[in-house]
């Protein structure tokens, strides 16, 4: 991962811009931003991040690389598609955020304590399991995601509300053993696996 | 009159014992009554929800959207994909359209589903319940099925993002969208087309790594429906009935409110308005009861 960010350090040294839109999701539309603040002001965690949209996108235009792939900001999108519907120029601005963290965290620049960015990866770790989620097993890896104790204390913070799902039958202690899963779970990894080796081999063409 | 049939996208959070396992047998009682037969995509996964981005890049996320889109083709030829599941909706949609407009990223999508025998040809139209039920059935045609009118229920229509945005429904506005208004008034419930916190994000999977988050907005959600006079909130999507039912007692907690508002889906109002009975409304997958449709399902 470390030699995939040097790679393309080395190959787009001249423009931050160019390797967003090789390489990010939806990446092409960065400069369609005109910098109206539309999306900045409509995101219902503006009050929490540094960075809104508009300014990702300026600071990707400006070659601010390492800024704006360790921000946390792109891991407080809640994907409300708030700023899509409204921006004035029809950016996929939800898809390019998300887009970014995932290329921050294919090159090992993603924030390490980003509670979105972990969670993020055990939900997708979970699903490639047996091919659909498995909401006990990723709810308890969620609060075991600290470690030990702060998993205990999470848990017990949680027990009524876990009760509650019992008791209404949404939630079932059964999941732990197995629970549900696709019928052709090796099909279903196969295409899986080769759609990221695809997307692995063209990202890492581009940084050759 | 004849039965509508579509190909059926059911989710995760709806099999049995998941979180939303009672939208789905409300969802069932509901097409009973309104003669829509749900085929089931046989063998369907995940969608990756708006979450899966992390571990999951572009191609590998189309990848699962395109499995169900292939299965469907396959085994239920001719039928619009319908998901009730905002989430599942938007992912299967979005893949469908995206695959549609690039030919590179569709031809390395079909390279990886070879692997497991399938070929998305792309062409289904993916509907929400939502669109089946404004634009294939009619608020017309589902006020002629009432039984039971919600009498004296007054009832906040929590749209959320996902349902509303960025596809919608046609004719609605993303602003302020008023079909669950019009549908609870269809089903003789007083609705509040003036809910401020209509479109409101309830923090979607953040509420689960960032709760506080989450919960100041939920707050929010639930203040304004109090601010209405609301007995209930009813929502379309199974993260948003999640996030505002299920967290009460903690907001409650930590801002010295003392909320206890149900929150239920529209297929929960429509199973009881056409007389069926609690269980099959799945009125106890309440953790908050809704009493006052319980006892409308016991008359």
């Amino acid at each position: 991962m470390g030699d995939l960010n040097q790679a393309m350090v080395e190959k787009y040294r001249s423009s931050f811009l160019k390797e967003v839109e090789a390489n990010v999701e939806e990446g092409e539309w960065v400069k369609m931003c005109m910098q109206c603040g539309v999306c900045a002001g409509s995101c219902p965690l503006g009050k929490h991040w540094e960075h809104s949209p508009q300014k990702i996108f300026m600071m990707i235009r400006a070659g601010q690389r390492d800024a704006v792939l360790q921000s946390d900001s792109m891991w407080m999108c809640t994907s409300c598609y708030n700023c899509i519907v409204r921006c004035p120029r029809q950016l996929p601005i939800t898809h390019i955020m998300h887009g970014l963290a995932h290329y921050a965290k294919r090159l090992g620049l993603a924030p390490k304590t980003n509670p979105t960015a972990k969670f993020a990866q055990l939900f997708w770790d979970n699903l490639v399991k047996k091919g659909r989620v498995n909401e006990l097993k990723l709810g308890l890896s969620l609060y075991f995601m600290n470690g030990f104790g702060e998993g205990v204390k999470t848990s017990l913070k949680m027990k009524d509300i876990g009760l509650g799902m019992l008791k209404t039958g949404r939630m079932n202690p059964m999941e732990m053993l197995g629970g549900h899963a696709v019928k052709d779970l090796s099909g279903f990894q196969k295409a899986i696996q080769k759609a990221q080796e695809l997307e692995d081999a063209r990202i890492s063409k581009h940084g050759a | 009159m004849a039965k509508r049939e579509y190909s059926f996208y059911p989710g995760c959070s709806s099999q049995k014992g998941a979180s939303s396992s009672n939208y789905l047998i409300s969802v069932q009682t509901m097409c009973e009554e309104l003669d829509i037969q749900l085929n089931e995509i046989p063998d369907w996964n995940c969608c990756a929800a708006s979450i899966g981005y992390a571990g999951g890049g572009e191609l590998p996320r189309l990848t699962l959207s395109a499995r169900n889109i292939a299965l469907s083709e396959q085994h239920n030829p001719g039928q619009d994909i319908v998901a009730t599941c905002a989430a599942c909706w938007l992912s299967t949609r979005e893949a469908q359209e995206r695959l549609h407009e690039d030919q590179s990223l569709l031809a390395e999508c079909n390279t990886a589903l070879a692997e497991a025998g399938l070929k998305l040809k792309g062409e289904v139209p993916i509907k929400h319940m939502a669109e089946v039920l404004i634009e294939d059935i009619g608020y017309d045609a589902i006020k002629a099925k009432v039984k039971k009118p919600l009498e004296g229920i007054k009832i906040a229509g929590y749209v959320g993002c996902q349902t509303n945005r960025p596809f919608g429904i046609a004719g609605e506005s993303f602003e302020n969208p008023v079909y669950l208004d019009k549908l609870v008034e269809s089903l003789g419930g007083d609705s509040i087309p003036d809910y401020e916190k209509k479109v409101q994000c309830c923090g979607g999977a953040l509420a689960f790594s960032e709760p506080e988050k989450s919960q100041e907005m939920v707050k929010g959600i639930i203040e304004a429906a109090y601010d209405h006079g609301a007995d209930m909130i009813v929502t379309p999507c199974p993260v948003c009935q999640m996030n505002v039912e299920v967290y009460q007692d903690q907001i409650n907690a930590t801002y010295g409110t003392k909320f206890k508002i149900p929150v239920v889906y529209y297929s929960t109002l429509m199973a009881v308005a056409y007389g069926r009975s609690a269980k099959d409304a799945a009125l106890n997958g309440q953790i908050i009861p809704a009493k006052q449709l319980e006892a409308l399902a016991a008359k």
